[in-house]
């Protein structure tokens, strides 16, 4: 007996020449948090549309509480959607708002008027229903949108970028938010987003998505720490990308060098041979920075560089340093001791990383100028 | 220093009053003054040569004489009756305008209602006569199919008038719709079907309400216009169409009894603000947010 609450098979959505969505399967367990992640024009909001039932897929298959959605109106699916721009009705009350879909089931006047109420009691809004939608903060909006949808008990809740017209610190707040209210209801959410924090923080499980595609499919942890491709390690979380060539292949081990000369040494995650073009990552946090050599973990290469600046933004404060010989550019996150607070910008450093933790591929094809 | 403001305030004013001066002229010279003045006409009676009293008798005889208030009245269900018909067939085609054609196509259908606009009234009502009279191009079309055995007489009817005065109002209800459908945000239609709503309920919970003031606007100005409107009526429907323009215009100009007209223009005048009122109150709506901005 499988609990998957979502299942997608090959599923293809093309616009004319454009492949929007190419050919895509996955699974979302029952319960979980799964999140779509990628930049705009990735396919992201088609494939939510196709789940929600707005638009239809040119083939492959869409399941949900494993029943075939094939032909499903929108209306009768087990499904609801939390808008990108909330759609809450501004012709009617927040109570009315909430009891729209129970008045589409037939559910009675007083009857109707209760549950919504309950609803919005539960997402911490008790006493809002007899107010009207402009008199909600940004924060309550969200929240009502998000009791509308809930309150019929969906399989699945859709969120297309709900965060997204908020300002950070509301962000940062409801992010918290709602992974209490998901913990809260166990309804499986399927959320999508270009900002790769809110997918990390909230999701259980997260697929980055690019051209149509899945690049990654994986735990939050698995795509920070062993993304599968150079654009998972480029797009999720901060991280130095060094273009060079495969110098020497040992084993599980490149060493890289630069066209202008820097060599390093990177951990390979796909085939690489010798010669070939490469890119290697390399997290902010995964590197050590030093006024002298002795400073540094030993047995790891040790670089030079010139401070560029100091990135100050408190626990995530940063360094941005040239190295010496390449002038490239590369991002070192200072630890929390307050150690290097007095660093001057052209101040001479050196620094090291574990080539164990700095991962390498081979170089996409046309991607020089990429992230 | 308070001179100064004085100074600025003053001159803020005489421009606004410049600014103002067009419109207020044309209100005050061409609408406010020449209704006062039939306001006293309609609150006379001749009583001999070149002799007149202050009396109600003109109001009084509207009341009397059956044959003015079965006009009157008619012209206000008829009117009422073609707004209606406006309204239903108008509502689809700015539906589609709005918020099926996209770019050019929806210009050129917009611009498809606004062409007949570029002939006069008067002009194309005559082509709906050579339409529709019975030597005409319809009763010829339908005999050469089989339909009827000889032309039929299509002018001079009830209905041929409903067609006329529909026709001519389509423009006046399909800007406001469209303008109004337009701003309706379309997640606001997926989110209610996402919640369960069918195709009735999304038009009846979120389209109409949101329309709402658009469809108040739309009707009121093409109920105006029916309820004055000449030539339609009278070329559509014949000498005895029973549109009451036509009894203030006999009174004016064929029986020369000014007095009567003005009192009949009057209760025109009553019953079409009447009509508004009892709209809006209907439609829940105030005439400032209809005829204001959107």
């Amino acid at each position: 007996m499988s609990t998957a609450d979502l299942t997608a098979e090959a599923v293809v959505k093309r616009f004319g020449d454009h492949l929007a969505v190419d050919s895509l399967s996955f699974i979302v367990e029952h319960g979980s948090f799964f999140s779509i992640l990628g930049p705009s024009g990735c396919g992201k909001t088609t494939l939510l549309r196709m789940i929600a039932g707005f638009t239809a897929p040119d083939s492959g298959a869409i399941a949900i509480g494993g029943r075939n959605m094939a032909g499903v109106a929108p209306n009768r699916r087990p499904v609801n959607m939390v808008f990108q721009q909330l759609a809450l009705f501004p012709m009617m009350s927040v109570g009315e708002n909430v009891a729209f879909g129970l008045a589409r089931r037939g559910i009675g006047h007083a009857e109707r008027r209760k549950k919504a109420e309950a609803m919005l009691a539960r997402v911490g809004l008790a006493n809002a229903a007899d107010k009207r939608v402009d008199q909600l903060s940004g924060g309550q909006r969200q929240r009502v949108a998000i009791a509308r949808s809930l309150v019929l008990e969906p399989t699945l809740l859709l969120l297309d970028e709900p965060l997204g017209a908020l300002d950070l610190k509301l962000r940062e707040h409801m992010k918290i938010e709602l992974k209490q209210l998901q913990a809260e209801f166990a309804t499986t959410f399927v959320y999508i987003t270009h900002d790769q924090s809110e997918a990390l923080v909230l999701s259980d499980c997260v697929g980055v998505m690019n051209q149509g595609r899945f690049e990654q499919l994986g735990t939050p942890q698995d795509l920070y720490y062993r993304p599968a491709t150079p654009f998972v390690a480029a797009f999720v979380g901060d991280n130095n990308r060094i273009v060079g060539r495969a110098a020497e292949v040992d084993g599980a081990m490149v060493q890289i060098a630069t066209e202008d000369g820097w060599v390093i040494r990177a951990r390979r995650h796909a085939a690489v041979a010798a010669g070939d073009a490469v890119e290697a990552f390399i997290r902010p946090e995964a590197a050590t920075l030093g006024r002298e050599a002795g400073q540094l973990p030993p047995g790891q290469p040790v670089h030079e560089g010139l401070v560029e600046s100091l990135l100050f933004d408190g626990a995530n404060s940063a360094v941005l340093l040239r190295e010496t010989r390449s002038r490239r550019e590369f991002r070192i996150a200072l630890p929390q001791t307050g150690q290097f607070a007095d660093l001057r910008p052209a101040e001479k450093v050196v620094f090291s990383f574990d080539p164990e933790r700095a991962t390498c591929f081979a170089a996409r094809a046309g991607a020089a100028g990429r992230p | 220093m308070n001179g100064a403001a004085a100074g600025s305030r003053r001159q803020a004013l005489l421009r606004q009053g410049l600014l103002m001066a067009p419109a207020l002229l044309w209100l005050g010279l061409l609408i406010v003054l020449p209704h006062v003045e039939l306001a006293v006409l309609s609150l006379r009676e001749q009583v001999g040569p070149r002799h007149y009293v202050p009396s109600l008798a003109q109001y009084r005889t509207f009341f009397a004489e059956p044959e003015y208030w079965h006009v009157f009245l008619r012209t206000a269900w008829m009117s009422a009756a073609a707004t209606l018909i406006t309204l239903l067939i108008a509502f689809p085609i700015a539906w589609v305008i709005a918020k099926i054609a996209r770019g050019r196509a929806a210009t050129l259908l917009f611009l498809a209602c606004l062409i007949p606009f570029w002939i006069s009234e008067t002009v194309r009502t005559l082509g709906w006569m050579i339409l529709l009279r019975q030597s005409g191009v319809l009763p010829a079309l339908l005999v050469k199919l089989g339909i009827t055995a000889a032309p039929i007489e299509m002018l001079y009817h009830d209905s041929t008038i409903m067609v006329g005065l529909v026709y001519t109002s389509m423009l006046f209800m399909i800007v406001p719709l469209v303008s109004s459908l337009e701003s309706l945000d379309n997640s606001l239609i997926e989110a209610a079907y996402d919640l369960g709503a069918g195709g009735f309920a999304v038009l009846r919970r979120i389209v109409i309400p949101h329309a709402a003031p658009g469809i108040t606007a739309g009707c009121i100005v093409v109920f105006m216009l029916t309820l004055g409107n000449y030539i339609t009526p009278t070329l559509l429907g014949g000498k005895n169409s029973g549109w009451f323009t036509e009894q203030i215009y006999t009174q004016f100009i064929t029986r020369f009894n000014w007095e009567q007209g003005a009192a009949f223009g009057f209760l025109l005048l009553a019953l079409s603000t009447a009509m508004v009122v009892i709209g809006l109150r209907l439609a829940g709506q105030r005439f400032g947010d209809v005829m204001g901005s959107r």
